[in-house]
Order: C-alpha cells, then sequence, then structure tokens
C-alpha cells in the first residue's frame, strides 16, 4: 500500500491514520514539518477526540526515510503526548531512529507480521474496512483482555474491548459498545453493539433489554427497525448462524 | 473550600439560566454565601433574570484577563446580601475563556464563598466544557421531550469523561436531574414524557420538578428569580429543590395531576 502511493500521482497526505489488526492506529508521516504535523493532528483529532484521547499509537517511518527526510524523534513523540496520544512503537525506522525511540522507551516494532507471537490467529478483516491491511504488529497487548464498565455509557461515548466487554449499566442510545469478543449488556441496549469488529463470526451479544440502534457480529449487522417485535424490550442473545443474525430470546 | 455547581443541559431553551439564578438565590436565602457565574459569553442572560442588568461594569472575561479584580466585577445582590453574581461579557465570545483563567478566579471565589452556582450555555463546545470543567456537583436541567432528554445523556457522558475530576481519577462528579416545564396533564394525554421515563433513560437522581408554570416568564421578565414568588408552584419547586440538594427530606410535588389539579385551579383562578 505503501508503494501504491509512490507509483501514482494522487496528492498523498501528509498524515495517514491506519489501523492494523489490533486496532492501534499507526501514524503514517510523510512530512518532518514539525508544524504541519501539529496542525494536521489536532484536525484529526477534533474529529473524533474520544476516539483519539490516550489512544495507543505507533509511528510508521517508512515513507519519511523513503523521502530521505529527516526527523528528530523527541519532537514529534513531544508532540503527540501533548495531544494526549500515547505512542507505543515505532516501525519502518533507521538503526538511528530506532534508538533514538527506545531510548525514550518506546520499541520498534516489527513491520512484518511474520514474526507474530506464536498463537497468533489468522487476521481476518471487518468487511467494512475499505482497504487491506496486511501488517498485522503483535506485541504484549495480544493477550484477550474483558473490559468491565459500571458506569452508565451516555449517548456519544464510545468504548472498545480488546477482548470480551461486560457493561452492567444502561447504554444510552447514541452510545457505541464494540469489542472483539463477545459483549454482555446486563442492562438496557439502547446504543449500538458491535461484536467481533476483527472478525470472529462466533462472537454473541447478550443483553437484558434490547433497544438497541445497531447490533452488529463481525460485520453483519440489524438496525433498530429491522428487530422483530417479539425480541425487542425482552432479555436475548444474538449470535451469527451462516452470516445471518439470529436473535433469540433468553 | 466552595462546592462548585454547575447548572447544564446540553440542549438550549430549557430552563438553565432561570434554575441558576433560583438554586442561588435559594441558597443565598438560606444564608449561604453564594456566587452565580454567567458562563454563556457573548449572549449575557443571568443578570437580566436577576434584575441586575443597570448595574454590570465588568464582567467575567474582564477579570480572567486580569482588567479588572474579582471584588469590582462581582454584583452584590440588592434583595439578599448573600448573592454575588457575576456577569458574562456581551461583546466577546466563548473564545475568551481559557482553563487557566477560569480555573484562577474560580479557585478565588472557593476562599470567600460557600456555593459557587456556574450558569452552563448550552452545546457542548467550549463555554460548556469549561463550566463544567470544575464542577463538584451537576445540576441537570431537562425538558420532558426525547431530544433535550438525548442532550443530557450526551451531557453526562461528557462530564463523566472531560471533567477535572473524571481526567485526576477523583470521585466522579454528583449528578443530579431537574425537571423543569413539566405538565402532568399533558403526560396524561401521551403528549409529554413522565418523571419514570426520564429517569429510566437517564438513571438520574432526581432532585425535583419543576411544573410548568406562567409565573416562570413573568419572573424572568420583571428579574426576580422566580424562587422569589413564594405563591407560585415553580418558586415552590425551587424552594424544594435548594432544601433537598441541601439534606432536608421533602417529598416530590408537582409531579401528579391530582395534586398539581388543586394548586392549577388555585393559581387559574386568579
Amino acid at each position: 500500500m505503501s508503494k501504491e502511493s509512490q507509483i501514482h500521482p494522487y496528492h498523498r497526505p501528509d498524515l495517514e491514520f491506519k489501523s492494523s489488526s489490533l486496532s492501534v492506529p499507526v501514524l503514517v508521516l510523510g512530512t518532518n514539518d514539525l508544524s504541519v504535523i501539529e496542525q494536521q493532528l489536532l484536525l484529526k483529532i477534533k474529529q473524533a477526540p474520544d476516539f483519539f484521547r490516550y489512544s495507543p499509537l505507533i509511528i510508521d517511518l517508512q515513507e519519511l526515510n523513503k523521502l530521505d527526510l529527516n526527523l528528530d524523534l523527541t519532537d514529534v513523540i513531544a508532540q503527540l503526548r501533548k495531544q494526549d496520544l500515547l505512542p507505543i512503537g515505532i516501525r519502518g525506522g533507521t538503526q538511528e531512529q530506532n534508538q533514538a525511540a527506545l531510548k525514550l522507551g518506546i520499541p520498534k516494532m516489527s513491520a512484518q507480521s511474520a514474526t507474530a507471537s506464536p498463537q497468533a490467529k489468522p487476521v481476518q478483516k471487518l468487511p467494512l474496512e475499505p482497504e487491506p491491511e496486511p501488517e498485522p504488529v503483535k506485541n504484549e497487548a495480544e493477550a484477550t483482555v474483558t473490559r468491565v464498565i459500571t458506569q452508565p455509557v451516555r449517548s456519544g461515548q464510545r468504548i472498545y474491548s480488546h477482548g470480551d466487554l461486560i457493561v452492567l449499566a444502561q447504554v444510552s442510545a447514541g452510545a457505541e459498545i464494540m469489542a472483539e469478543g463477545n459483549i454482555h449488556v446486563y442492562n438496557t441496549l439502547r446504543g449500538r453493539a458491535l461484536a467481533g469488529v476483527q472478525g470472529d463470526t462466533e462472537a454473541r451479544i447478550f443483553c437484558s433489554d434490547l433497544q438497541a440502534e445497531l447490533i452488529s457480529i463481525a460485520g453483519n449487522y440489524k438496525i433498530s427497525e429491522d428487530l422483530d417485535s417479539s425480541v425487542r424490550n425482552k432479555p436475548v442473545q444474538i449470535y451469527l448462524n451462516e452470516l445471518a443474525l439470529i436473535i433469540k430470546a433468553l | 473550600m466552595a462546592r462548585i455547581i454547575v447548572v447544564t443541559s446540553g440542549k438550549g431553551g430549557v430552563g438553565k439560566t432561570t434554575t441558576s439564578a433560583a438554586i442561588a438565590m435559594g441558597l443565598a436565602k438560606k444564608g449561604h454565601k453564594t456566587a452565580v457565574i454567567d458562563f454563556d459569553v457573548g449572549l449575557r442572560n443571568l443578570d437580566l433574570i436577576l434584575g441586575c442588568e443597570r448595574r454590570v461594569v465588568y464582567d467575567f472575561v474582564n477579570v480572567i484577563n486580569g482588567e479588572a479584580s474579582l471584588n469590582q466585577a462581582l454584583i452584590k445582590d440588592k434583595r439578599c446580601n448573600q448573592l454575588y453574581i457575576l456577569p458574562a461579557s456581551q461583546t466577546r465570545d466563548k473564545d475568551a475563556l481559557t482553563v487557566e483563567g477560569v480555573g484562577r478566579v474560580l479557585e478565588e471565589l472557593s476562599k470567600d464563598f460557600k456555593y459557587i452556582v456556574c450558569d452552563s450555555p448550552a452545546g457542548i463546545e467550549k463555554g460548556a466544557h469549561l463550566a463544567m470543567y470544575f464542577a463538584d456537583d451537576a445540576f441537570v436541567v431537562t425538558n420532558p421531550e426525547v431530544s433535550s432528554v438525548r442532550d443530557s445523556d450526551r451531557m453526562l457522558g461528557i462530564m463523566a469523561s472531560k471533567s477535572k475530576r473524571a481526567e485526576n481519577n477523583e470521585e466522579p462528579i454528583k449528578e443530579y436531574l431537574l425537571l423543569t416545564r413539566y405538565s402532568p396533564e399533558r403526560v396524561k394525554l401521551g403528549e409529554m414524557l413522565s418523571v419514570e421515563d426520564v429517569q429510566e433513560i437517564l438513571s438520574l437522581h432526581l432532585l425535583g420538578v419543576i411544573p410548568e408554570s406562567k409565573s416562570v416568564l413573568n419572573a424572568s421578565n420583571s428579574g426576580i428569580p422566580v424562587i422569589l414568588d413564594d405563591k407560585s408552584d415553580a418558586g415552590q419547586a425551587y424552594e424544594d429543590i435548594v432544601a433537598r440538594y441541601l439534606g432536608e427530606d421533602r417529598p416530590h410535588r408537582f409531579i401528579d395531576e391530582e395534586k398539581k389539579g388543586i394548586f392549577g385551579k388555585l393559581f387559574r383562578s386568579k
């Protein structure tokens, strides 16, 4: 993909946000101009402040090094942290850059997927994902973690879990909860719930009162309008059977 | 240390300023030294509702910019010597407010006052964000209709994640629900959400219900906080709310049509 953007004469964005198989945003630097970076970061963050705030981030220097642009990593990392982004790795850097990053406590990530951890599962693509992402980056965050939410998830809030997600309070209309594994809501589900967002077709959604705006498993979704009245306002489980979304009263 | 209360809603026109004025006056009348700050920079209204618009010299932005001292800008209420008003600037916009500036003003006020009431502007942008950022308690003003309820829900989410308390991992802001412009008759006809509906959607502690009342508009127009009109249902409802907030146990009123019916007839016959 990086090659493509080199060959095509299209305008190549100075910054690009891509998601890896871990859903860690990868920041591809296409410029070494700090002020441009800052400006564009601010713009990007403004679009989804909740999403970017304290988000882990991997810095990709491949493009930059192809262009032979020099970059002060220290400044970029300081800039990122200032915007509440938390760089957790760099990739595609030169030896010098890798060392500089290491000094700042930021490890080098392998740019290829082959070296991934032994129990790494094949990564499936979310059908909604517009472009293939061939480089899953594996690190210690691999272990599936269950996230437990005890406070109400309010309209406009987004919750993401790399493993299962358990919500003990209500999920309001206009809220969005996402999990790579299963979702349990032991209360009213009024917002959007997306389970198996990395393609796990075995993921399920459980809730004790179904009033959701949208439910989705591995990209197969149903909107509120399509929910049958026999399952609405009832405790249900939702799972995939031959790519069909089954909603069953509990 | 003062207790900082934000009166907020997300949606406009639901009664934030009316509530701010009433609550601040109520607390002051109970003998607590109270300051009320208008955060709606550019759309200054609180001074009108409190009837001190002709005494505004300096404003909140002047104090933040160091062009005036707090004492110069604070307006002492003529009816209650425990109440002070810090008006908004009408000639600036919300960008004139800064986290540091607001923090400094609140800190200085905290030394002297028992309660600080922050009247939030509508929306979820800078002004509203700064109004709630330093808060200890939040009065979420909601009308019994779906868009207001959803906006309140959004505001609650923002307070849960973007307030100073949330950022410092401290005990979260205490949230209270104030249901305003409530009309039991219209609830019965199915034209309005009921108290139970709103509470179910927001799952919030109900501090009180303010009935839809002509006295509110009258009070606003004459610059007298409605809580001073102790004959009006809305005034009594605010009085109850202040008492409940201060820990008194008072039964909820103005929720059922029967009770409202008696009051309603009384007032309508006037």
